[in-house]
C-alpha cells in the first residue's frame, strides 16, 4: 500500500500543475532544513564556529519558504476548493511546512550554540551525547521528509515510533550534564548550552513525529495526534 | 382516513417481512468499508446506506426506460428530519431515483420502475396509494422555478385549495403567510400578493415554489438542483432556506455543485452509472471517501 494517492489525474491540468508545484516546494524547503539541522549538529560537534555562523544566519531563507508555499495552499483553496484527498494534502502540507520553519528556528539555535562554544574552546569530547542524540533526530527529520515524500505510511509509523526514545536520551544527557556541574562549577554555563541544545534537538524530533502524522492523516484520512502508537497502528492497518 | 389506516397496517406487516428479509443485507455495505481499504470497483454499496431513523426507504430500485436500465438494485434509507444529498456525473440516476420517491415517473411512457419503497411503513407504489396525495405527502422543487402563471398568493394558496386545507379565507390567508415565511420570502412580497408570480426574479420565484411546496405540509421535499439557475446571493439564500426547514422536514436534494452538497447536506449519496457507489456522512464523503469512484469524482479526476 505505497501510493493509493495519486495527486496527477485532474480533469483540471492547471490544478496537477499546482499541486505538483506546491509539493515539490516543500520537498525544496524540507532539503533546506534538513540541511540546516545537518550543520547545526555538525557545528557544534566540531566546534566550527564558521559553520554555526552559516546556520544561525541563514533561517530567513526557510522563513520565506513557508510564507510562499502558505500563499500558494491559500491560493488553491480559493480557486479549487479542494476535496478528499486534495484537501487532505493542501491542509497536511500547511501543517507540514509549519513544523518545518520551527525546525530551522531550532537548528538556528544549535547554530547559535555552536558559536558560542567554539569560543570557549571546550573539549568536543563534551558532547558525545549530543552526537548520539543528533544522529538520532536527524535520522528521524531525514525519515519524516521521505514519508511525506512518498506518502507511505509504514515509514511515518516507523518514526513516530522511533521518537518515543527522544525523552530518555534527553534525560540521560541531563543527567550526565548535572553530574558535570557538580564535578566542577566553572563548566555550568557551557553545560547548560549544552543541554539548550539537547533540549532544541529533542524538539525537532518532536516536529518530524508531527510531520509523520499528517502523513498519515494524509493518507488514510485519520488524525492520529495525540493518540498512543498502539491506536495509529490500529488505524493505519 | 380510514383508507389510509387500513393501508399503513398492512404495509407495516409486509415491512416486518421486509425488513427480516433485511438483517442479513444490512451487514453487507457496512463490512465491505471496514475490511478493504480504497475500493476500486463498483460491488454494493460501501458506507452506510441505510438509517435507523428513516423517514424513506428504499430496497433493490430497479429503473428501466423501455429496455434501456437506468438504476440498478439502489437500496438506501433516507433518515427524518435529514438532509441527503444525491450527486454523481450526468445520467448517474440520482435524478430518476430521486423522481422515483414521489412516482414522478409514473407519467413517463415506458418508465417502469420496481423495488419495495416505504414512506413512514406506507408502500407508496402500493394500488391503493394516490399519487396525487403522495405528491402532497413527498414534495419536489424543481431545477427552474416554475411558478403558475397566476398571482404569488394564488401559486400557495393552490395546494391548500385542492386539498380543502383550509375551510375559510382566513384559515388560508394564514397558510399563505406562513408559508411564505418560512420559505424567507414574504417579506419581499407582502405588499404585492396579487401580482403574478412569474414577474419575480428568479432566486424569489425559487423562493416562491418553496413555499408552494410547503403550503400543503408535505413530510418529505426532494430538491431537483434547485440552485442550479441562480445566482451566487439567491443560492445562499435556498441553501440557508434548505438548513431552517431541515427542523421540520425531511429533505433529498439533487445537485451537481459538491459544495453545495458539502454545506447543506447531513448524509451523501453518490451514484454512478446507475448504481449507488457509497453513502455516509458528508464530513466524512468529502474529506476521507472510502471509494475510488467517489473520491474521483469530488475531486475531479478522470473517472
Amino acid at each position: 500500500m505505497e501510493t493509493d494517492l495519486n495527486i496527477t489525474q485532474h480533469i483540471s491540468q492547471r490544478f496537477n500543475e499546482e499541486l505538483e508545484e506546491v509539493r515539490s516546494l516543500v520537498m525544496n524547503m524540507g532539503g533546506m532544513v534538513e540541511q540546516q539541522v545537518n550543520d547545526g549538529v555538525q557545528a557544534l560537534l566540531k566546534a566550527d564556529a564558521q559553520l554555526g555562523e552559516k546556520v544561525a544566519s541563514s533561517d530567513y531563507v526557510v522563513n520565506a519558504m513557508e510564507v510562499d508555499i502558505d500563499e500558494q495552499c491559500t491560493l488553491i483553496l480559493a480557486r479549487r476548493q479542494p476535496a478528499a484527498s486534495d484537501l487532505r494534502l493542501v491542509v497536511s502540507i500547511i501543517k507540514t511546512i509549519t513544523d518545518l520553519e520551527r525546525i530551522g528556528d531550532e537548528a538556528e539555535q544549535l547554530g547559535i550554540a555552536a558559536i558560542k562554544l567554539a569560543d570557549q574552546n571546550t573539549k568536543p569530547s563534551r558532547y558525545v551525547e549530543l552526537r548520539h542524540l543528533g544522529d538520532h533526530v536527524r535520522g528521524m527529520l531525514h525519515d519524516a521528509l521521505d514519508a511525506f515524500a512518498r506518502m507511505d505510511v509504514n515509514a511515518a509509523l516507523e518514526t513516530i515510533r522511533a521518537a518515543t526514545v527522544l525523552n530518555d536520551e534527553c534525560d540521560a544527557i541531563s543527567r550526565q550534564l548535572i553530574l558535570q556541574m557538580m564535578e566542577d562549577p566553572r563548566q555550568i554555563k557551557n553545560a547548560l548550552q549544552v543541554q539548550w541544545c539537547a533540549r532544541s534537538l529533542e524538539r525537532i524530533g518532536d516536529h518530524a513525529e508531527n510531520i509523520c502524522e499528517y502523513v498519515v492523516y494524509l493518507v488514510k484520512g485519520r488524525d492520529v495526534r495525540h493518540i498512543s502508537l498502539d491506536e495509529i497502528k490500529s488505524h493505519v492497518e | 382516513m380510514t383508507r389510509a389506516a387500513v393501508d399503513a397496517s398492512a404495509a407495516s406487516q409486509t415491512a416486518e417481512a421486509v425488513q427480516e428479509a433485511e438483517a442479513v443485507e444490512l451487514v453487507r455495505p457496512q463490512e465491505t468499508a471496514d475490511t478493504a481499504g480504497i475500493h476500486q470497483e463498483i460491488s454494493g454499496t460501501v458506507g452506510t446506506p441505510f438509517s435507523d431513523n428513516a423517514k424513506m426507504s428504499t430496497r433493490h430500485v430497479d429503473v428501466f426506460y423501455g429496455d434501456k436500465q437506468a438504476i440498478f438494485d439502489v437500496s438506501l434509507d433516507i433518515g427524518e428530519k435529514e438532509v441527503i444529498a444525491l450527486i454523481g456525473p450526468s445520467g448517474c440516476g440520482k435524478s430518476t431515483y430521486l423522481r422515483t420517491l414521489n412516482r414522478m415517473n409514473d407519467t413517463i411512457p415506458g418508465c417502469r420502475v420496481t423495488g419495495d419503497f416505504q414512506l413512514d411503513d406506507e408502500d407508496i407504489y402500493a394500488k391503493e396509494m394516490d399519487p396525487v396525495l403522495l405528491r402532497a405527502r413527498v414534495g419536489m422543487v424543481f431545477q427552474k422555478p416554475n411558478p403558475f402563471p397566476k398571482s404569488i398568493y394564488d401559486n400557495v394558496a393552490y395546494g391548500p385549495r385542492l386539498h380543502g386545507f383550509a375551510s375559510n379565507r382566513a384559515e388560508l390567508d394564514e397558510i399563505v403567510v406562513s408559508s411564505l415565511q418560512r420559505a424567507g420570502l414574504f417579506e419581499e412580497v407582502k405588499d404585492r400578493l396579487n401580482v403574478p408570480g412569474t414577474g419575480l426574479s428568479g432566486g424569489q420565484q425559487q423562493r416562491l415554489c418553496i413555499a408552494r411546496t410547503i403550503a400543503v405540509s408535505p413530510e418529505v421535499i426532494l430538491m431537483d438542483e434547485p440552485a442550479s439557475a441562480l445566482d451566487p446571493i439567491a443560492t445562499a439564500t435556498i441553501e440557508e432556506l434548505i438548513d431552517e426547514l431541515r427542523e421540520n422536514y425531511t429533505i433529498a436534494i439533487v445537485t451537481h455543485s459538491m459544495q453545495q452538497a458539502a454545506r447543506v447536506s447531513q448524509r451523501t449519496a453518490y451514484f454512478h452509472l446507475g448504481k449507488l457507489v457509497e453513502v455516509g456522512e458528508t464530513n466524512q464523503i468529502f474529506t476521507n471517501p472510502a471509494h475510488q469512484l467517489t473520491e474521483n469524482y469530488i475531486t475531479g479526476r478522470f473517472g
